[in-house]
């Protein structure tokens, strides 16, 4: 029956030809399932930034899934601390591949101003980071500014799971 | 019942247990000798004038760096100096240290019938870091208690879980006695420091 081509409602069968990367690339880029690891402020950043006024679903990454197995991308959003940094490692591990990690906030990055007995100085030092989004907290815009950036990642990553460099900076900085 | 009579109503009924006691900004104080505190914690809390039903928290103060070194600024490498103005008179000082000892263990009380706070110190040396507990009166100060050990690691007799409440069990020292290096850190996982 597929072989009549009217069962496709047009009278010749069409087809397009890709790299089998670039085609992946693309469809892994507009379905950003996010792991909200929300442990501070920065979630009410997070919030703001998830609601609809930014509408995040137009990166196709507007739905959270908790549980880490659902999941592709982990937004690690506030600080972490040592006592949390195990129960962050756990949740990262029981994430299938292919996996990314964002670093939301200052404290996630390098610890922010904390500096004490308590807190990890950067989730980089257990994970591997992807997107780095500074800011205490980061507005909305630097968040989508990251999210795009970890879609031109997500898009020029090799099915091998090589990574690239993120997206330069444009020169009208 | 105003803070003079607050004080004078334990001294009254307790004319030798009394260190010290003053009035600083609106709160009474009262510096006890350590192996009097369950008998005036029960008086606070079981007499009618009193009734202090709510212990409001427990903490403890690390003395030993007190006056020892010049205060330094937060943020002092910016270049910033960060100090109370002179320009703010000092018209109610500061009564300084409850005693020579090393630690100070805080209890704030407050009456929610009568409106009335109290503050009781309790001076804790630093070979015998030992208060008793006070869950038997109020089982709110189970899980105080156990911040202050945690913390300062200060043991409090007759306390029934006496166990670390935010760091983790595998953590060593206590990480607000004025000893432990601001740098060190213990992760679970991860490059040690």
């Amino acid at each position: 029956m597929q072989n009549d081509p009217s069962y496709f409602g047009q009278s010749e069968p069409s087809y397009f030809t890709s790299r089998l990367d670039e085609a992946i690339g693309w469809a892994r880029k507009y379905s950003i399932f996010q792991y909200p690891f929300v442990t501070a402020c920065c979630g009410m950043e997070y919030m703001a930034t998830a609601c609809s006024h930014y509408d995040v679903d137009r990166f196709g990454a507007g739905l959270p899934r908790f549980s880490p197995r659902q999941a592709d991308v982990l937004f690690v959003v506030g600080t972490i601390s040592h006592k949390m940094a195990p129960i962050m490692k756990r949740i990262y591990d029981q994430m299938a591949d292919p996996k990314w990690v964002v670093a939301f906030g200052v404290c996630t990055c390098t610890g922010g101003f904390y500096d004490n007995y308590a807190t990890v100085m950067g989730i980089d030092t257990i994970l591997p980071v992807d997107v780095y989004i500074p800011g205490c907290p980061p507005r909305p815009e630097m968040v989508l500014d990251g999210l795009m950036k970890l879609q031109h990642k997500i898009e020029m990553q090799h099915t091998t799971g090589e990574r690239v460099a993120p997206e330069p900076r444009p020169d009208i900085f | 019942m105003d803070n003079a009579s607050l004080l004078e109503s334990v001294d009254a009924r307790f004319p030798d247990v009394t260190l010290s006691s003053h009035t600083y900004r609106g709160d009474a104080t009262l510096v006890l000798r350590p192996e009097s505190l369950v008998q005036v914690a029960r008086f606070l809390k079981e007499d009618a004038a009193l009734q202090m039903n709510l212990l409001v928290d427990v903490t403890a103060v690390d003395y030993s760096a007190f006056g020892k070194a010049p205060a330094r600024a937060f943020f002092s490498s910016s270049g910033v100096a960060v100090r109370p103005s002179a320009q703010i008179p000092d018209v109610d000082p500061w009564p300084g240290p409850p005693s020579e000892a090393r630690y100070a263990v805080v209890y704030h009380f407050y009456s929610t019938s009568h409106k009335h706070r109290l503050r009781l110190v309790v001076p804790v040396q630093e070979d015998t870091p030992e208060v008793d507990s006070l869950t038997s009166l109020w089982p709110g100060a189970n899980w105080l208690e156990r911040e202050v050990w945690d913390m300062f690691g200060i043991r409090f007799i007759g306390h029934p879980d006496l166990r670390r409440i935010l760091m983790y069990e595998e953590f060593e020292g206590h990480a607000l006695r004025k000893d432990y290096p601001v740098n060190k850190r213990q992760p679970l996982i991860g490059p040690q420091n």
